[in-house]
């Protein structure tokens, strides 16, 4: 972790770039006259996997992206793995 | 047929102005007939960077409210005699500015000149939106950094819906120009890379100006930076992009990487 740390210190331009791709698709949703597509996806998308597991809100990310002639819908989730639930010690 | 281009970018201070005066002398230096008009009324700063300040009498505002016909606004400039200079009102607000009289005003530039060059002034409000308004080519001056990055995404989508070909159900043309390039710091990840603004963007890359002392140099002595020094790394990238915008090929070998990126996002 402290090593990951100590590159993103010295190339913070990924971090700017993720950042931007994020919200951007956010925004896009706005200007295009649709309110917030991309958050109103989200919230659909939590629900449905909500009734099968748990997964943490900030585990799930929808990230739209346009291009010239298509435009791409990325979802991203999370979830845990049996391993890293916390088992009672034996 | 004449063209109306807009240079534009939402977040103030990233090079529009500086762009403006270097793409207009550019193109006239390829022999089109150009005219560059300030939108930024109010904080007029195109005169000062052509070198034409002292020269001004009649501005946008006198044309656009009759008290002055074209001809007395127009500047033609001192060096290049394809390239004139219609200048923003210092003084006076940009509501005396109406629809109707820049349409009218855009309608007679059409007929004198080959290219128009709209210097818009920062922000998303009237004044922007006006600028763009006829326009159908947008060069969007952005700077590899997350606010202008940002700033040009809502650009973007004005330039898709509150202009006049948009309305029509046409597409105003968009071309990205990237300026204040540091390539040393984009490449040790301090900076944002053209690929990572290109990708974001998703327009076609018309250029990209270097960060650099010439161009601050140009606009002290009051010329555009492709006549001041158009050998400099700066005055060079603008003459290229000048002669893109002009349908003309460009192929600079040690960047040919750059090229076929641009020519691929065209095809895509
Ligand atoms: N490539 C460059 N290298 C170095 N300095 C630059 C470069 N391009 C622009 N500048 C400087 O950045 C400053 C802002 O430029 P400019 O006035 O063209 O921006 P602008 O977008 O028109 O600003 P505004 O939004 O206020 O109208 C100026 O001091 C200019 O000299
Ligand atoms: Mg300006």
């Amino acid at each position: 972790m402290s090593f990951f740390n100590f590159l993103n210190r010295r190339t913070s331009a990924p971090v700017a770039r993720e950042r931007l791709q994020i919200l951007l698709a956010h925004e896009r949703g706005i200007v295009g006259g649709q309110p917030d597509l991309v958050a109103t996806l989200r919230e659909e998308i939590l629900a449905v996997i909500a009734k099968h597991m748990a997964v943490e809100r900030d585990n799930v990310q929808v990230k739209m992206d346009r291009g010239a002639s298509v435009s791409t819908l990325e979802v991203d989730i999370e979830i845990p793995t049996p391993d890293s639930v916390v088992r009672p010690a034996a | 047929m004449a063209k109306v281009l807009v240079v534009t970018s939402g977040k103030g201070g990233v090079g529009k102005t500086t762009s403006t005066a270097a793409l207009g002398a550019a193109l006239a230096q390829c022999g089109q007939n150009v005219v560059v008009v300030d939108f930024d009324v109010g904080l007029r700063n195109l005169d000062l960077v052509m070198g034409a300040e002292r020269r001004v009498v009649f501005d946008l505002i006198n044309v656009v409210q009759g008290d002055a016909k074209l001809s007395q606004a127009l500047i033609r400039d001192k060096r290049l005699d394809k390239l004139s200079l219609l200048p923003a009102s210092q003084t006076r607000d940009k509501d005396n500015l109406t629809d109707e009289g820049i349409a009218r005003v855009i309608s007679e530039l059409r007929e004198r000149f080959d290219w128009i060059i709209c210097d818009s002034p920062a922000g998303i409000e009237r004044g922007a939106t006006l600028a763009m308004r006829h326009a159908d080519v947008a060069v969007v001056v952005t700077n590899p950094e997350v606010s202008s990055v940002r700033d040009s995404d809502r650009i973007i989508g004005l330039l898709d819906s509150k202009t006049e070909k948009a309305e029509k159900g046409e597409r105003v043309e968009k071309h990205l120009l990237l300026t204040r390039y540091d390539p040393v710091r984009a490449e040790r990840g301090e900076m944002l890379k053209k690929e990572d603004v290109l990708e974001i963007l998703s327009i076609p890359l018309l250029g990209i100006i270097p960060e650099s002392a010439e161009v601050v140099r140009a606009s002290n002595v009051g010329a555009p930076v492709t006549l001041n020094n158009p050998n400099s790394a700066a005055g060079r990238a603008y003459l290229d992009a000048a002669r893109r915008l002009n349908g003309d090929a460009v192929v600079t070998p040690e960047k040919r990487g750059l090229f076929s990126k641009l020519f691929t996002r065209r095809a895509a």
